[in-house]
């Protein structure tokens, strides 16, 4: 029984123009299809690689993996404030330039130039290269043609994008509509961050697949609530407030009535003292009005948003005024690196610290089984068993999801004539 | 030197629990027995209401080292909650081998 409306075509995969059936997952399975994606998708779409908070200063750089685009880069903000990345390679014989201890590792620091570990090559933090060891050993060495390779690099509301890309639209149009509707939220007011990492046995799709729907919250995660909650969840089900799908973007409103609950004997008992949980601190701070696009259904119960801007990149905005990010960074056709971060207002006094604190603590208890069940059910598709699978209406994203994907390779296979990949509602 | 604030003196048999990393209290929580939790969660779950009105009046800015391990012992009481309220065992219940480990986290 439907609890919220849906649209006039009775379905919101119909009202996307989406077809209603079976999906084959081969594409997560195949190894030859990964393959495929790095080149077609990883080296030609904006990846978010961090934040503009990691670079507080003048010379302030991190370091990022990008397997699945096939480099590796380094971010820096340069003596001009301007944010600037090079793949991390040195010119002279290609040693990586900046890494600590592990050649796979990510760092970060603040520096004024980047010297080689190698023959000692430096760099300023324009890319140019600015002095080389025992120069006149060289032969006609021009220094001014051996600057680091740069990777075109913008930010969107704080967000630092990299793409390989160089026919790749501006950022901001790549963001869309989806993206504009969450511009002017106060992302840089929310500079309390947590990391977390994990190494996930699955295809990269398969964790965004449990992430944009919320369909199996009632069943998974029927052990975090208590018995007879957990009973009343499944009966009702999950429903969403609201879809929207825009180009290769995809968004999920959902309700979310836990912060806080209307009933305390919902929550444990460290919740009602604490005033907090899954949904974040139950009093949350003042951030003054939020950007026009967030809770497009306009609904009194309305909990979240999640965004997939796709490729790999989620942002999820919850009603108590703090917000969450997932990265999903294939390292082959069945593992992936999964990041998440979650950002606060800093907290003022200790108590607030502890209610952040049991925020974050059950987000990871959630994290665990959802990351579990991936691995179950990526060794059950490589079977090829089974290959088709039914999605229901609420699993919408992942259809959008892995049409898009397909839809990238097929775009690419077409040959060296590049046309611009729009997954619109219509096609 | 007692490693709590005086008015919490009773939980300083627990200060085992001090832990500033949630990779820590995490480990900890792992490695301990149901019983262990039981005994923690028994002893600083009945002062947490006393912990929220003092840490209220705590400012994270230049906050003192027992203030300080005070926030981090309810900290664990946190990690320990779930193990001890809902599930009645220290793992995530159908998390097998999985795990998430926090690489930045504030301090404090
Ligand atoms: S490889 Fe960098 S200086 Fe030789
Ligand atoms: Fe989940």
């Amino acid at each position: 029984m439907a609890h919220f409306t849906k649209p006039a075509e009775g379905s919101w995969t119909e009202h996307f123009g989406l077809a209603t059936e079976p999906v084959v997952y081969d594409d997560s399975t195949s190894p030859e299809f990964y393959e495929l994606e790095r080149d077609a998708i990883f080296r030609r779409t904006w990846l978010n690689v961090g934040r503009v908070e990691q670079l507080p200063r003048k010379g302030s750089y991190f370091t990022k993996e990008l397997d699945a685009a096939r480099t590796a880069v380094l971010v820096v903000r340069d003596m001009d404030d301007e944010v600037r990345s090079y793949h991390n390679m040195c010119r002279h014989r290609g040693n990586k330039l900046v890494w600590q201890d592990y050649p796979r590792e990510e760092t970060q620091g603040v520096c004024r130039q980047f010297t080689c570990k190698y023959h000692g090559w430096r760099y300023d933090l324009q890319g140019n290269l600015t002095f080389v060891q025992q120069e006149d050993e060289f032969f006609n060495l021009d220094k001014s043609n051996f600057g680091l390779a740069p990777v075109r690099t913008d930010v969107w509301e704080g967000f630092v994008f990299v793409t390989l890309d160089p026919d790749a639209p501006p950022l901001r149009e790549y963001m869309g509509r989806l993206g504009a509707g969450i511009e002017g939220y106060p992302f840089h007011l929310m500079t309390q961050k947590h990391t977390y990492r994990a190494e996930v046995g699955s295809n990269w799709k398969l964790f965004i697949d449990a992430f944009v729907e919320f369909y199996h919250a009632p069943v998974l995660h029927a052990k975090q609530a208590t018995e007879e909650e957990s009973r009343k969840l499944q009966s009702f089900g999950y429903e969403a407030l609201a879809y929207d799908i825009d180009g290769p973007h995809a968004m999920v409103s959902s309700w979310g009535g836990m912060s806080p609950p209307k009933d305390l004997g919902m929550v444990k008992p460290i919740d009602r003292v604490l005033r907090s949980g899954l949904f974040g601190p139950w009093d949350a701070p003042d951030i003054g009005a939020l950007p026009s696009g967030l809770n497009p259904s306009g609904h009194p119960a309305w909990g979240l948003d999640s965004y997939l801007f796709f490729p790999n990149f989620m942002i999820l905005i919850w009603k108590p005024n703090w917000y969450l990010t997932y990265h999903y960074w294939p390292t082959s056709h069945h593992t992936h690196v999964f990041e998440t971060s979650l950002y606060f207002v800093p907290p003022a006094n200790a108590y607030e610290r502890l209610e952040q604190e049991l925020a974050v603590v059950t987000f990871k208890e959630f994290g665990l089984q959802d990351g579990n069940t991936l691995e179950a059910t990526q060794m059950m598709i490589e079977t090829g068993a089974v290959r088709e699978f039914p999605l229901c209406d609420q699993e919408v994203m992942l259809r959008h999801l892995h049409r898009t994907c397909r839809q990238y390779v097929a775009d690419h296979q077409g040959g060296p004539t590049r046309t611009t990949v729009r997954v619109s509602a219509a096609s | 030197m007692p490693i709590l604030p005086q008015v919490f003196a009773e939980l300083e048999p627990f200060a085992d629990w001090v832990l500033p990393s949630e990779r820590d209290r995490f480990a900890k929580r792992l490695a301990s027995s149901m019983d262990e939790l039981q005994a923690f969660y028994d002893a600083a779950f009945p002062r947490l209401e006393d912990g929220v009105e003092y840490l209220k009046g705590v400012p994270i800015e230049g906050i003192a080292e027992q203030d300080r391990n005070l926030l981090w012992l309810f900290s664990s009481l946190v990690t320990v909650s779930f193990p001890v309220e809902v599930w009645r065992q220290p793992r995530v219940p159908d998390s097998g081998a999985s795990s998430i480990d926090v690489v930045v986290e504030p301090v404090p």
